[in-house]
């Protein structure tokens, strides 16, 4: 052999600006250690991208004043689900000032609050280094065994004892080194997302709200054209964020247009009226895993972990939609890991394995757990078909008086079944699926 | 609220484009006999893809939202998407 090992230029490399990659980037620069970020926009943000909302109680255990030092939006005391026809919709309406007093999920834009994130890791002693697109890492060993030692970047080699993946949904790093395979369609959804400037009064009165209260929309029906799916609008303080999530394979097999899905949506009647007057200031997209617990793999290897998005950490229950809190979670579990791998200066996968186990026993680990059947609950076609008209029928009989007498609630029920291709099984199969898995 | 065209509503985007290197590379023949033309024409929300007057599959690179959504779609080699080189692309100011 006879080569004498490189010395590694940083303890960690973390690749990717976001959440994940941030606030790991972060802990470890508080515990002392010499961290780079690598990230690829022009500064730490300028490529990210969320629906919005942001269940950020997890944030307190790195940064304690979170709430009132990073820019959030609007703290989401109402909650909306429904049920959306092309000229009826029925939903759920919930407003809890439990919910804003504690400030259990905000809204939030990505551009701006991951700039501050990238802030904050520099003040810590992180370098951060934007505009630098990682191509690969650098492995050496078997094949099927590697050992990462670094990264590449154009012609540029980094080193470090431990890499960070923190590179989003699309996850190339690991892709491209052979270890994690592209995740099946039916596990991945586009996000159409618009974002739509209004003066802050005009949200305030169309939503009902006042001071930093805001409202969350989760609208599911012919929003997406029957697509798998739904829709979303939020609040912030002087805009709305609202858009189409559309899975990939029903999309696909439909053979329908993801934009003009979003322009309908928009002209739906239901949203027509909230964003009237106002300007469309940004338009994006963004890929989204939808797999859950499922999606997640393998995410310890000799010298590397992959957290966040990169990992497929996300929830979709159908009422909550999550990502940037178990990012946030696996961050912290990563960064714990990593703490005690390099102290021991074992950073194998054994050694980092940690990470897997602290991640298992928080909540982040938990929930995965728990809704771990929400994502094959989700792919059943009525939910965006057929139930939306089913209940606009029900309540049509109860509200839709024309001088002929009513019927029992029970019968009105009947009726509306017998008139839809929803069955008696169908509806206690489903019932009893959404009790399984939410 | 007039929603702006798709080529109005990028405009308001911030891009910073590359005119040295493109980030999409499409292998026509296997994108046409796959059917992935169709596929990403319809499923790429900033409408990168169109079909050129000679039939081929047209690429408007600067355009991309970078989701990935084209790469996830196409059949096993009709597509090469990667993310632009680094500094370049759209840099989202709200995101």
């Amino acid at each position: 052999m006879g080569t004498t090992p490189v010395e590694p230029d940083f303890d960690v490399i973390v690749v990717g600006g976001g959440i994940a990659g941030c606030v790991t980037a972060y802990l470890l620069a508080q515990s002392g250690h010499s961290v780079a970020l690598l990230e690829r926009g022009e500064q730490v943000g300028s490529k990210n991208l969320s629906g919005g909302v942001f269940y950020a109680k997890v944030m307190e255990q790195v940064f304690p004043d979170f709430l009132t030092t990073a820019p959030v939006e609007r703290r989401i005391d109402r909650n909306q689900l429904v049920f959306v026809n092309d000229e009826s919709w029925v939903g759920v309406d919930y407003t809890d000032s439990r919910l804003s007093n504690t400030g259990t999920a905000v809204t939030v834009l990505r551009g701006r609050l991951d700039a501050w994130l990238g802030e904050q890791c520099e003040q810590a002693g992180v370098m951060v280094m934007p505009g630098i697109r990682v191509d690969e890492l650098l492995r050496e060993g078997s094949a099927a065994d590697p050992r990462i030692v670094g990264v590449r970047a154009g012609e540029d080699e980094l080193r470090a004892r431990v890499v960070v993946a923190a590179d989003g949904v699309n996850s190339f790093l690991a892709r491209g080194a052979g270890l994690r395979t592209a995740p099946p369609l039916h596990h991945l959804a586009v996000g159409v997302k618009g974002h739509i400037t209004l003066p802050r009064r005009s949200i305030e009165e169309r939503f009902g709200l006042t001071g930093d209260r805001g409202a969350a929309l989760a609208l599911v029906g012919s929003v997406t054209k029957g697509v798998g799916g739904g829709a979303f609008l939020y609040t912030n303080t002087e805009s709305i964020s609202l858009g189409v999530v559309l899975r990939l394979d029903d999309l696909t097999e439909k053979g329908l247009s993801s934009a003009e899905i979003f322009d309908d949506f928009l002209a739906h009647p239901l949203i027509a009226g909230y964003v009237e007057g106002g300007q469309l200031s940004e338009y994006g997209c963004h890929l989204v895993a939808e797999g859950g617990l499922a999606m997640r793999g393998r995410v310890t290897w000799d010298g590397l972990l992959i957290v966040g998005e990169a990992a497929g950490m996300t929830i979709n229950n159908g009422l909550t939609v999550r990502g940037m809190d178990l990012a946030a979670q696996s961050a912290i579990s990563a960064a714990g890991a990593i703490t005690a791998a390099l102290a021991a200066d074992d950073t194998s996968s054994a050694g980092l394995a940690g990470y897997e186990t602290s991640l298992d026993a928080s909540f982040a680990g938990a929930d995965l757990k728990t809704y771990a059947k929400a994502p094959a609950f989700m792919e059943n076609p009525r939910l965006y078909k057929d139930y939306g008209p089913l209940l606009a029928d029900v309540m049509h009989g109860v509200f839709g008086l024309d001088a002929t007498p009513r019927r029992s609630l029970l019968t009105v029920a009947r009726h509306a079944l017998k008139g839809s291709p929803v069955t008696l099984k169908n509806l206690a199969l489903d019932a009893w699926g959404a009790v399984r898995a939410l | 609220m007039k929603l702006p065209s798709l080529p109005e509503r990028l405009a308001v985007n911030r891009f910073v484009t590359d005119d040295e290197s493109c980030h999409i590379v499409v292998d026509q023949e296997i994108a046409r006999s796959t059917g992935t033309v169709q596929r990403l024409i319809s499923c790429c929300p900033a409408g990168v893809y169109s079909v050129g007057a000679d039939g081929s599959l047209e690429v408007e690179h600067a355009a991309c939202l970078e989701c990935g959504t084209c790469a996830a779609v196409a059949a096993p080699g009709a597509l090469r998407w990667e993310y632009p080189r680094g500094g370049f692309g759209v840099q989202f100011r709200d995101g």
